[in-house]
């Protein structure tokens, strides 16, 4: 246990910020903890931003997240951390205050990342989605009821876009570059389903295209996207849902290892130098930690995942309060999404899976449950609305177990073995 | 198309209280579910319908931000859940 004298401060207040400050506190550290914010919000739940802030049924204002130990901590809210001083032990702050940590847990998170063309996503009516006050603004565009929305990117966030644009009943169209909806991270062949269910939904998909540019009025509000195809789409309102950046620029001059990728963490969870050197005052957690997960081999992941923000934000403020022997972060990866009234679940990581098998139910009936096997291993597993088995499977992939696992649990037969058709670039 | 149910979050109607001369209203309740866990038992649709709702088979949707003065309802969802995946925060209870 440490000191009581022990200065914590958490710079990321955010769900991975949140949760790790009250594990401190669990594990008994007793010192002062201070958490920072960029933005102006306590720390809130992103997973409704996306689906029910859109549709207006929840306010954004909504979704501060409930604190489940008492922290007694002070805040820094609205004010950036812009530096990293290792050697005087220093966070320091938009507003110039240095604030002195002996322990520091880092969950700075992601951002959208922008359209590439600034200019042309400067324009009115196009909007990303990450944060609170984006769902806000997007929210409020959706509700003065655009003549239809383009939706670029047909990821997870472009997906839950599009199905709450349907909910509000205005029409939809997404592009997406890849062959299928969800593709680099299902595969095409259960990308495909999610596509059909899109279409089911009357969300135009057009895939394996990519949009060129984005023209406006002549006042300033996008109005229109030319496709690579020659095509154009017109659409008063631009969702840029392109995945996201790590925000790891504060970092520069600490000598810590970090891109926009991720900062780079041990397995324990501490944060390595440009060498590779642990330093063991400093640990971090949620989307911007990129770590060696002990399930796949050591492969570097950076997550951006619900349950992970908990688990390895609770693993750093154990660890960061010197609670115990260090143990490496091994959670196995989960995320849930929700589209058009059907939950897709998700259990390990799929990427560089080879084969797949359909273990439960069947994708025409809308309900079932597929295997990822990868190298002769069960590697993930993906739920749709099959949420019930998907814990018996979770249990098979953490433990490492053949593909496929769980033979003879069902009354299908030998299985068919499929590919999951991964995109060629993601091989 | 059927218009989706809302959940009334205006600050007038935060923790309103049955009798309207009694206190002012206080903050609302916090609650976030971990829908990874969720398995769609429906409990608390039972136990809070006013604040859980199941969409389609398995989409759990559910008010973020309840009435303090809804706290017993929502306790008791919390309680009903087998696999325990609600989280509540009592205003006051917390120095934010």
């Amino acid at each position: 246990m440490r000191d009581t004298s022990e200065r914590a401060v958490v710079v990321g207040a955010s769900l991975a910020g949140l949760r790790g400050a009250e594990s401190l506190r669990r594990a008994g550290f007793a010192g002062p903890i201070t958490l920072v914010g960029a933005e102006a919000h306590a720390p809130y739940d992103r997973p409704p931003l996306s689906k029910h802030v859109l549709t207006g049924a929840v306010s954004a204002d909504a979704t501060t997240l409930p604190q489940l130990t008492p922290l007694d901590a002070a805040w820094r809210l609205g004010t950036a951390a812009t530096r990293l001083d290792r050697r005087n032990r220093v966070v320091v702050l938009a507003d110039g205050e240095a604030i002195a940590y002996d322990r520091l847990l880092i969950a700075t998170g992601a951002r959208a990342r922008a359209w590439p063309d600034a200019g042309e996503g400067r324009l009115g009516g196009v909007h990303t989605l990450r944060d609170r006050d984006d769902a806000a603004a997007l929210r409020r565009a959706l509700a003065a009821r655009p003549n239809r929305v383009l939706v670029i990117g047909g990821g997870f966030i472009g997906c839950e876009v599009a199905a709450s644009c349907r909910v509000l009943g205005l029409p939809v169209t997404v592009v997406e570059p890849g062959p299928t909806l969800l593709a680099r991270v299902l595969g095409r062949h259960l990308g495909s389903v999610v596509a059909a269910m899109h279409e089911g939904l009357g969300v135009v998909v057009r895939s394996g295209v990519k949009v060129e540019g984005l023209e406006d009025d002549g006042t300033g509000h996008v109005v229109r996207a030319r496709l690579a195809d020659g095509t154009a789409i017109a659409a008063s309102l631009i969702v840029v849902a392109l995945g996201a950046v790590r925000n790891t620029e504060w970092l520069e001059g600490s000598g810590l290892a970090f891109d926009s990728g991720g900062i780079d963490c041990d397995a324990d969870g501490y944060v390595l130098d440009e060498v590779g050197r642990p330093d063991t005052r400093i640990a971090a957690a949620g989307d911007v930690a990129r770590f060696p997960h002990p399930l796949y081999g050591g492969r570097r992941v950076a997550l951006e995942h619900w349950g992970h923000a908990v688990a390895q934000g609770e693993h750093a403020g154990r660890l960061l309060a010197g609670a115990g022997p260090g143990t490496p972060y091994a959670e196995l990866p989960a995320f849930w999404s929700s589209q058009g009234g059907v939950t897709i679940k998700s259990v390990g990581l799929t990427q560089g899976a080879d084969c797949l098998v359909i273990a439960r139910g069947d994708p025409k009936q809308g309900r079932f449950l597929a295997v990822y096997g990868r190298d002769g291993r069960s590697v993930a597993a993906v739920s749709f609305d099959c949420a019930r088995w998907l814990p018996a499977y979770a249990e098979q992939i953490s433990a490492g177990k053949p593909f496929p696992p769980i033979r003879d649990g069902t009354d299908r037969g030998p299985f068919a073995v499929l590919s999951p058709d991964f995109p060629e670039e993601d091989r | 198309m059927s218009s989706p149910p809302t959940f009334d979050h205006r600050p007038e109607l935060a923790g309103r209280a049955a009798d309207p001369t009694g206190p002012l209203p206080s903050s609302p309740l916090r609650v976030s579910v971990d829908l990874n866990r969720c398995q769609a038992y429906a409990q608390c649709c039972y136990a809070a319908p006013d604040h859980f709702v199941l969409h389609g088979r398995e989409a759990l949707f559910y008010d973020p931000a309840p009435s303090a003065a809804d706290r017993v309802e929502i306790e008791r969802a919390r309680v009903a859940c087998p696999v325990q995946a609600i989280q509540v925060e009592v205003p006051g209870s917390n120095d934010r």
